[in-house]
């Protein structure tokens, strides 16, 4: 593949986390490192005993293959192999490619001098999977609490869980994860559509200026966060959405049994009104 | 200003200190119980905490049984007069009985809650009528609804624990009678525990546990055809659901696999008993408690000026077993069947 003339400036040596200069090296656009070879190799490994699981499932239909976690009898024990045990190893290679996938992009960081956002950013995605497979399940005492990986049967589980609670929209913290997901597209799509309107000009007029953009937002609500801040509340709003997300899974049974509208109680208690 | 923004680190410290104890102490703390009931990895399971177990098992305590009483001798319709439910019992068996339900219904009060102490025979309280009428509802439940009460059956406790009204009954309740902007049709948006507090019509009991409301709500074809139930109706089933739920202190998935909630063959057996509950609390509110409203004062009336009625939480009081599944019937099968022809 071809390299831009400049590309070469930035593939330097160093920066490596682990391994030194073993696998400090690219194919074609791919920075590989360590943690390139994991990724790779975690990755190969739990998709092709996805595909094993299905070919031992019953049905080849994309929709319908599920993976299941063991029985809630297994606890935090192992589990035969075709009694979730499949699903338990496939969960450490997720957790192991994703990890590394993290990984990987610190070195690239480290390699460019730059901040570590991107891979924090995506820390957040990671730590709300293990949350679900792994956190819960620990909290509530077996791996059998852990989601199925299936298109259909993931959405089975996402509602008997919701179910569990009876008003899964009672939940305090699935109500700021909502409200965050909502502001996320939200300031996205103001975000978004203000850079073009002020750098994709019709063809023949000047591209404006980030000056434009700011004005534009003081004339209509008095205040523009600026170039730089819409980045960071962006970056805040979205992960808040992953993290709230996170938090409003793991409450519901290792900290709340009941009903979620139940839970409400306190503020029907609070003694201005009761 | 300068002052208050100089603070404002240290103010927003305060609250989220605030927050989290507040949301902490609305906690259960883990380990938690669980107990599947589908096949793994569908998200059926019961998620218990054992503090909360503690505390419905501690409310669930039960009465030991009054000493065996001999079959022999005159039967109760001859020893004594005006007992028309009880007659074919031996007068033994008969005071046993009359002990046991002071014991279960007015521990308090004693016998002359329902009887003239001069003259026991009188029909003149009220509540003498009413307790013939349960003794009757009781007989009726433990052999024409063995679908739901098996051979666990009921007693007069399993309801009243001690109290002469029972803790869990309900009234019909219309909603706000208020018009405009706050117009409340539905009886919703007031928080009630008959609905675990949730925004649902808090009454879903008149239409669904005493009327002809069906609970059927779910289309049965992929793509609607025809427009499905009004949204009213999804709402005032749900409420029920809310009720059955907490009433039984179990979740959704004790009946149900939520992904097709109507779907009989992927639901778990406990929706069977809990269908023939339904029936029987239907049976029970239309055949014998609500016909109670003319021999009830006028303060036994719920404002609607119906009876007090019975639902899901009467017997079960958050148990899905209730009384944790004790048989105190086997201790008064005699008494609590109705005679042998």
């Amino acid at each position: 593949m071809a390299m831009l003339s400049f590309e070469k400036k930035y593939r330097v040596r160093g920066g490596t986390l682990i391994g030194g200069d073993l696998f400090d090296f690219w194919v074609g656009p791919f920075y590989v490192g360590f943690f390139g070879v994991t990724t790779v190799l975690f990755a190969a490994l739990g998709t092709a005993l996805i595909f094993y699981g299905a070919s031992q499932g019953g049905t080849w239909n994309p929709w319908q293959i599920s993976i299941a976690p063991p029985d809630l009898k297994y606890g935090l024990g192992l589990a035969p192999l075709m009694e979730g045990g499949l699903w338990q190893i496939i969960t450490v290679c997720a957790i192991g490619a994703f990890s590394s996938w993290a990984l990987r992009e610190v070195e690239i960081c480290r390699k460019l001098g730059m901040g570590y956002h991107v891979p924090f950013a995506f820390s957040v995605a990671i730590f709300a999977y293990v949350t679900l497979v792994v956190i819960r399940p620990v909290l509530l005492g077996a791996w059998g609490h852990g989601f199925p990986y299936g298109i259909f049967s993931h959405l089975d589980w996402v509602s008997n869980v919701g179910y569990q609670y009876l008003h899964f929209h009672y939940n305090p913290a699935h109500m700021i994860a909502v409200t965050f997901f909502f502001t996320t597209t939200m300031a996205l799509a103001l975000h978004g559509s203000l850079i073009l309107s002020a750098s994709n000009p019709k063809k023949g007029d000047v591209m404006k200026t980030p000056e434009h953009e700011n004005t534009f937002f003081r004339d209509a609500i008095g205040y523009s966060i600026g170039a730089l801040g819409i980045h960071r509340l962006g970056l805040f709003l979205a992960l808040s959405a992953g993290f709230w997300s996170a938090v409003c899974i793991v409450i519901s049974g290792p900290f709340w049994t009941r009903s979620w509208p139940e839970w409400w109680g306190w503020w029907l208690e609070l003694p201005i009104w009761r | 200003m300068k002052t208050l923004l100089s603070h404002a680190p240290r103010l927003g410290l305060a609250f989220g200190v605030a927050l989290a104890a507040g949301l902490l102490a609305g906690c259960e703390v883990p380990p938690q119980k669980s107990e599947q009931s589908g096949y793994r990895g569908t998200g059926m399971a019961q998620i218990t905490s054992p503090e909360t177990l503690e505390k419905i098992a501690a409310a669930n305590g039960i009465p030991e049984a009054q000493p065996d009483a001999d079959d022999g001798g005159p039967r109760a319709k001859e020893a004594y007069q005006n007992v028309q439910v009880l007659g074919h019992l031996s007068e033994g068996q008969f005071l046993r009985v009359m002990t046991a339900i002071t014991e279960w219904v007015s521990p308090e009060q004693g016998c002359a809650y329902c009887h003239n102490v001069e003259n026991l025979a009188d029909d003149s309280l009220y509540t003498k009528k009413v307790s013939r009428r349960m003794l009757q509802m009781t007989q009726a439940i433990n052999t024409q609804w063995t679908s739901h009460v098996a051979q666990t059956g009921v007693t007069c406790y399993t309801c009243h624990r001690g109290q002469p009204v029972p803790a869990n009954i309900w009234f019909s309740d219309k909603g706000a009678q208020t018009a405009g902007f706050a117009a409340d049709p539905s009886g919703q948006n007031a928080p009630a525990k008959s609905v675990a507090y949730s925004s649902l019509p808090r009454d879903p009991f008149t239409s669904l546990l005493m009327g002809k409301g069906q609970i059927r709500v779910n289309g049965v074809e992929a793509l609607a055809g025809k427009p499905g139930e009004p949204i009213q109706s999804a709402e005032s089933t749900y409420a029920l659901m809310m009720h059955m739920s907490t009433g039984l202190g179990v979740n959704c998935t004790f009946c149900h696999n939520s992904r097709a909630f109507s779907d009989w063959a992927q639901s778990p057996p406990q929706r069977v008993t809990a269908w023939h509950g339904i029936q029987m609390v239907r049976g029970l509110n239309n055949d014998y408690l609500e016909p109670l409203r003319t021999t009830y004062p006028a303060e036994r009336l719920g404002p609607e000026g119906d009876a007090p009625k019975a639902y899901c939480s009467t017997c079960h009081a958050g148990v899905n077993k209730p009384l944790g599944g004790v048989s105190m019937l086997k201790d008064y099968l005699k008494e609590l069947s109705p005679p042998k022809p």
